[in-house]
């Protein structure tokens, strides 16, 4: 069975970016300290239309477009956060993230610790993921695991576009470094977005799909896929639970085990590699927790461990699709 | 510029090599909005007589290193054009065998040793080659290119530290087209005077007119020769344009022409496209006329021609190879 709310139709649909765009606006509205910094934020494409009308609405010191310096620029954020500000640091794509790494991890990820609770780094750091197209290995990444990797970071993930509001909220009233990563695959992706100011908590899990067979936990891109794939394995039978991780840090690992008590079978899909990531802390901690559950090893399908090629013959063999999910999901349940 | 004290030959050269590189990008276009070519592309159009001046002042055994912008460098510093296409039609011939695509280039027989997209990238790694060939005694150097909006980057400044203080050479290149993507200058440089910048470290810097080859040439000449007489690094911050957009033929997205230059400044930096201007020089002291003009277009547009047809005709790199070259074997 999908969830889905009979009611939907006579609501407001909206697409992940604007969901995106909305959350930010009307924070910005509400709390005279949000504000904006980051590359392309006043550029035509408005950081493909996230940041639309807010330079227009709150002017240039809150929606504040910066040189080509992340590093600093990072820094600013994290540093105006500690003094009542409350900044969301922008990167129109992930992998120009890499400069900043310093502020967040050495810094903001351990501010509140080192200093034994007395100071926090209030701050939003949204980093875009912007793949395919034939953009090749700079221009491709999928990088969460380094930042879940790291204690004192939250990493959220939605999948849509009513989470894409609703995390963006959470995110901005978390006292915490927030890592927020929105993937450009899904910003044409519309559904219901109530009008009003509401939150999707962090560290929560939903339910997409209610099914018997095997646990499909699916991160940001994949529960799209993921959910594809149900589809088209209920017409086979098969009965697929999907699971939308949401947060990436920290992990529903309740969410999942009650899952996997019920089908016996696990697998995870993320559209990133799969060595030291998010999805093998999800393996190792489920096959520990419910060992006794298992009728089959935990499976994972994410991209392979290769730089993002060019040729469309190889993005073609790099990337998932729902396709993937399907011939993963039969190899787990041939298993004996 | 006047009378020439440079041989007709070497006039000629510089020309035909400006105008290989805009033949070259400006091929590019019709396959881009026709959706045969993804890779983006950011073209180079209206900076050739950087790249070309540059490079004519280089041995070919000096190294160089490009950025997001760099067929145009590639193809100065003797890079294989042929490969170079391939590559942006994703092709196993290409320079990177189809994994790389417009923005990730290399062509290391020819000295140019990658050009990648992440700003200021490759700026530190051109500092480390000229390490390198200052430890090996080597009578060479380096040349990097970036654009205006990478010296907002922190590791810039440290490379100047860090090349000067080392007494290392390299040729830092910084093209000057006013603009990063949307940014003009002016809202992403405190201080727009570039060549400013490296100064406090001691390195030798000049800003020069980046649309006048045979200054371009003269320019990167001189700095060279600091550069050996110096033991140390040197700076030339050109002053030039691009006449196209920030990526692919104009800045065109959601629809919409972006452009966010003035028109008027586009008008006045196209009468001084670098290679109308030297097309005048050249006919004014007799090295060109019309009918060589037509003859040298049509050879290019051949060789042009001829490389698209070898990249559409090459094979795309195999499935199952998908993993090949993440480690040498
Ligand atoms: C680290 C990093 N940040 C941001 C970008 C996005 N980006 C690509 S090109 C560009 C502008 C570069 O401007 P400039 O260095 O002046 O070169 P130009 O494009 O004008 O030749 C930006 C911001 C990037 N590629 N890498």
């Amino acid at each position: 069975m999908f969830l889905k709310n009979k009611k939907q139709i006579n609501k407001r649909f909206l697409s992940y970016s604007l969901a995106i765009n909305e959350a930010v606006y009307q924070m910005m509205s509400k709390n005279k300290s949000v504000f904006v910094i980051g590359q392309g934020v006043k550029s035509p494409w408005y950081v493909g239309n996230t940041c639309r009308d807010l330079l227009k609405k709150f002017g240039p010191k809150m929606v504040m477009d910066t040189p080509i310096s992340e590093n600093v620029t990072t820094g600013v954020g994290i540093g105006a956060g500690m003094v009542n500000m409350k900044p969301i640091v922008i990167f129109p794509r992930m992998d120009f993230m890499m400069y900043a790494l310093d502020p967040i991890i050495n810094e903001a990820a351990n501010w509140h610790y080192m200093f034994g609770g007395k100071a926090n780094a209030d701050v939003v750091i949204r980093a875009i993921i912007n793949r395919g197209g034939e953009q090749g290995a700079q221009h491709s990444q999928a990088l969460q695991s380094l930042f879940t990797h790291i204690p004192g970071l939250k990493v959220v993930m939605p999948a849509t576009a009513y989470d894409a509001k609703g995390l963006m909220i959470s995110a901005i009233r978390d006292p915490n470094p927030v890592i927020y990563i929105d993937d450009r695959w899904l910003y044409d992706v519309k559904d219901h977005v109530p009008q009003k100011i509401y939150s999707v908590p962090i560290g929560k899990g939903a339910i997409r799909k209610i099914g018997k067979d095997i646990t499909i936990v699916a991160i940001s891109y994949m529960v799209k896929e993921a959910l594809i794939a149900a589809a088209e394995l209920r017409k086979q039978k098969i009965d697929a639970e999907i699971i939308d991780l949401r947060s990436a840090w920290p992990i529903d690992i309740p969410l999942i085990i009650k899952s996997v008590k019920k089908t016996g079978r696990l697998l995870i899909t993320e559209a990133a590699w799969s060595s030291g990531s998010i999805s093998s802390e999800i393996n190792s901690q489920i096959a520990r927790q419910s060992f006794k559950y298992l009728k089959a090893p935990i499976e994972r399908l994410c991209l392979p461990d290769c730089p993002a090629p060019v040729s469309k013959i190889l993005e073609q063999a790099y990337y998932l699709t729902s396709k993937d999910v399907i011939k993963k999901v039969k190899n787990i349940l041939n298993y004996v | 510029m006047t009378k020439s004290k440079y041989s007709k030959s070497f006039l000629l050269k510089l020309y035909q090599q400006m105008l290989e590189i805009r033949l070259f990008e400006e091929s590019l276009i019709e396959p881009i909005l026709s959706g045969e070519i993804k890779t983006p592309c950011h073209l180079y159009t209206g900076e050739e007589a950087v790249a070309v001046g540059v490079c004519a002042a280089l041995n070919k055994k000096d190294y160089a290193f490009g950025n997001h912008r760099s067929h145009g460098h590639y193809l100065a510093k003797g890079g294989d054009l042929k490969a170079l296409m391939s590559e942006i039609f994703g092709k196993s011939t290409g320079c990177s065998r189809g994994r790389g695509g417009s923005m990730h280039i290399i062509d290391k027989k020819a000295g140019f040793l990658g050009a990648t997209p992440i700003i200021a990238g490759t700026v530190p790694l051109a500092v480390g080659t000229a390490l390198a060939l200052k430890i090996k005694k080597k009578n060479r150097l380096t040349v990097t290119f970036f654009g205006d909006g990478a010296t907002a980057e922190g590791v810039i400044s440290e490379a100047f530290n860090f090349s000067a203080l080392h007494k290392l050479p390299i040729l830092f290149i910084c093209e000057n087209n006013l603009y990063a993507t949307h940014m003009p200058i002016t809202e992403s440089l405190a201080n727009p005077k570039i060549y400013l910048q490296p100064k406090t470290y001691g390195i030798k810097s000049v800003r020069a007119d980046g649309n006048d080859v045979i200054k371009v040439f003269e320019t990167a000449k001189k700095m060279i020769t600091q550069i050996k007489k110096h033991k140390g690094p040197a700076f030339i911050e050109f002053l030039t344009y691009r006449m196209r957009g920030h990526v692919g033929p104009d800045d065109n997205i959601q629809g919409t022409h972006t452009d966010i230059r003035k028109s008027r400044e586009i008008e006045v930096w196209k009468k001084r496209d670098p290679i109308k201007k030297m097309e005048k020089f050249l006919i004014k002291n007799k090295f060109l006329d019309q009918s060589k003009i037509k003859k040298n277009y049509q050879k290019i547009n051949k060789k042009i021609e001829q490389a698209k047809t070898f990249s559409r005709h090459s094979p795309y790199p195999k499935k199952n190879e998908l993993l090949k070259y993440v480690f040498k074997k």
